[in-house]
């Protein structure tokens, strides 16, 4: 591990807005995410990525995941490298990148693992200290290229930000084309490799990433009403986790990944239960008998948020697993739902009805400040990047379906949008173990 | 609980699948020992299709049972005075036929969130539901359900498309 370094000149300023996604490449393929960035931090970090030395082949393709990662990020700007060529063996000339305007630097090669893989390796400088700040090696496949470049954009992220990349993270979304196909992907956190893990006529809602990483818990309607199965992605088995007489919906893991909480109709109304993520065990949790629905586990695994009409409009409330007081969270306004607890426990994303328009808003816990992020009329379904700093939405531009990723302080947006169809119900993956 | 498992062709299942989770129900396409040379075809019927044909008096457009849907207004859950004679209609219907069961798919407009309009889609199914077991249809016969803003009936992004898509719908057996 690399200790988060923050000694480079301003760049604790920035420290706290994080990143996510990165461009697309060459790869071509109908349905992959274009990333387009919309707002950008205030003050970037003039960062050199020297071309990685080696086979030219690779090492352009790796040059380009680390360069486009952290260049859609929002908080890097790219330094030109034309005419350089170095590796991370080479004593880095400070004062010359000091003269391009670099704040940092990295240089590294790709080259023969000696096993039949390939190795990246990779040293950063601070330029401005004239000191260097660490580096890594990653052994890799050719067919792993990409996610060689989002580790080493991951390295570089966290030491320049103090904050852990999310590059190497993964996103699940529904596709819809036409009026009735609907396709679960999943994509790199750059929408690169999107693949499709579940095609149906019916529509699929409310994907979410079990914390290992390996399952998504989703709703089909492929039996003419919402049932909830969880898919294990690697071998394709799913498994039918809830289809009670009645509506079986809103699936949210429990952080140590044995446990959903869901909202089930079989005993009147829309009640949150909890249930084993193999179908048994159960155990009704809300007794008030309106609308409970979109539970969200706080990381403590003790806490639900949900949104419920029990006060006369949809608002956020959250109680304990053993049965404790129901508190109201969201007081402002006529319509707050969706709500998703950040990894560290501090920020509350949800959406939020304001002058007609649905928007992403987020809510300090520990303060109950609430900011509006977005001057969207349609966000739904916000999803936290693994590192707590980006919030996943699905929003709409022009009538159709697209996803955007909006840092918490709501400066940084990035949007993703696939050209042929609609997308919606993103969810942001955990980190790689 | 009904599990499911699908280790492969997943995609096929999914695509051709509209009837019931229940493997045990699942059938493949009958295989005919005799040859193909007399020039029979066997004919495979996917999903409902081949279920009971419904009495007239649920398709006749003159008559009332062939009006199925119950509109709501925006955020309302409440069956509107309008609608109280088609569903005390289908719940006479349900109760002289006691061998006929019911869907009913709550539905809603597309603003708001997806969660919490299937919920208010609930509302609305469960709505009609507990009208119809009220007025003589039996608990068992009903099961309300939500497609919530997922199924609209209209497209569009207006108040007449979104009064459209505030409804239930009341399907009979093989019309779901």
């Amino acid at each position: 591990m690399f200790r988060p370094s923050l000694s480079l000149r301003g760049l604790s300023l920035i420290a706290c807005s994080v990143l996510a996604f990165s461009m697309l490449s060459t790869t071509p393929a109908n349905a992959e995410l274009t990333i387009e960035i919309t707002g950008a931090g205030a003050n970037r970090i003039p960062v050199a990525i020297a071309d990685f030395g080696g086979e030219p082949g690779s090492s352009r393709a790796l040059t380009s995941v680390v360069r486009g990662d952290l260049e859609h990020s929002g908080l890097f700007r790219m330094i030109d490298t034309t005419g350089v060529a170095i590796t991370e063996t080479t004593s880095p000339a400070y004062a010359d990148w000091k003269n391009r305007g670099a704040d940092a630097l990295a240089a590294g090669s790709i080259g023969p693992s000696g096993d039949g893989r390939q190795e990246a390796r990779f040293r950063l400088y601070d330029v401005t200290r004239q000191a260097p700040l660490g580096g890594a090696a990653f052994v890799t496949s050719s067919a792993m290229l990409r996610a060689a470049g989002h580790r080493i954009a991951d390295v570089i992220y966290e030491k320049l930000t103090g904050e852990p990349g999310v590059f190497s993270t993964r996103i699940a979304y529904v596709v819809k084309s036409g009026p009735a196909l609907y396709e679960l992907h999943i994509a790199d956190s750059d929408g690169q490799n999107a693949q499709a893990a579940l095609k149906s006529r019916e529509p699929i809602i409310s994907p979410t990433w079990s914390p290992d990483g390996t399952r998504l818990a989703y709703v089909s309607f492929e039996n003419k009403k919402p049932v909830i199965y969880v898919h294990s992605l690697a071998s394709g088995q799913r498994i039918v986790v809830a289809n009670f007489k009645g509506s079986n919906s809103a699936p949210a893991w429990s952080p140590d990944g044995r446990k959903l909480a869901v909202t089930l109709s079989k005993d009147g109304g829309s009640q949150i239960f909890t249930i084993n993520a193999d179908g048994s065990g159960v155990q009704r949790l809300t007794t008030n008998s309106g609308i409970n629905t979109e539970p969200f586990f706080a990381p403590d695994g003790q806490t639900i948020y949900f949104t419920s009409d029990r006060g006369g409009s949809p608002q956020i409330y959250r109680t304990s697993l053993n049965g404790g007081d129901v508190q109201r969270v969201t007081f402002e306004g006529s319509y707050n739902v969706s709500p998703r607890i950040s990894a560290d426990g501090k920020t509350m994303a949800f959406i939020s009805r304001r002058e007609n328009g649905f928007r992403l808003a987020v809510m300090d816990l520990a303060s109950r400040q609430v900011q509006i992020l977005t001057d969207s009329f349609k966000d739904e379904s916000p999803s936290f990047a693994p590192n707590s700093r980006m919030i996943l939405i699905a929003t709409e531009i022009g009538g159709r379906g697209v996803l955007s990723a909006v840092s918490v302080d709501g400066r940084i947006k990035q949007r993703l949008s696939i050209p042929a169809g609609d997308v919606r119900e993103p969810a942001w993956g955990p980190y790689l173990r | 609980m009904k599990r499911l498992i699908i280790p492969t062709l997943l995609a096929l299942l999914v695509a051709g699948c509209s009837s019931t989770p229940d493997t045990a129900e699942q059938t493949g396409a009958p295989v005919d020992s005799r040859g193909a040379n007399d020039g029979k075809i066997a004919t495979v019927t996917a999903g409902n299709m081949d279920s009971r044909k419904l009495p007239p008096e649920l398709t006749d457009p003159k008559n009332i049972l062939s009006k199925r849907s119950v509109y709501f207004d925006y955020d309302k859950f409440d069956i509107k005075a309008e609608y109280k004679d088609l569903v005390a209609a289908h719940a006479k219907f349900l109760n002289n036929n006691r061998q006929f069961k019911m869907l009913i798919q709550g539905n809603t407009d597309e603003r708001g969130s997806r969660e919490y309009n299937l919920a208010l889609g609930q509302k609305r199914a469960d709505a009609i539901k507990k009208q119809l077991v009220l007025l003589g249809a039996r608990e068992e016969q009903v099961e309300s359900v939500s497609l919530g803003e997922e199924k609209p009936k209209n497209p569009g992004q207006n108040e007449a498309a979104w009064a459209e898509n505030r409804r239930g719908d009341m399907l009979y057996s093989g019309e779901f």
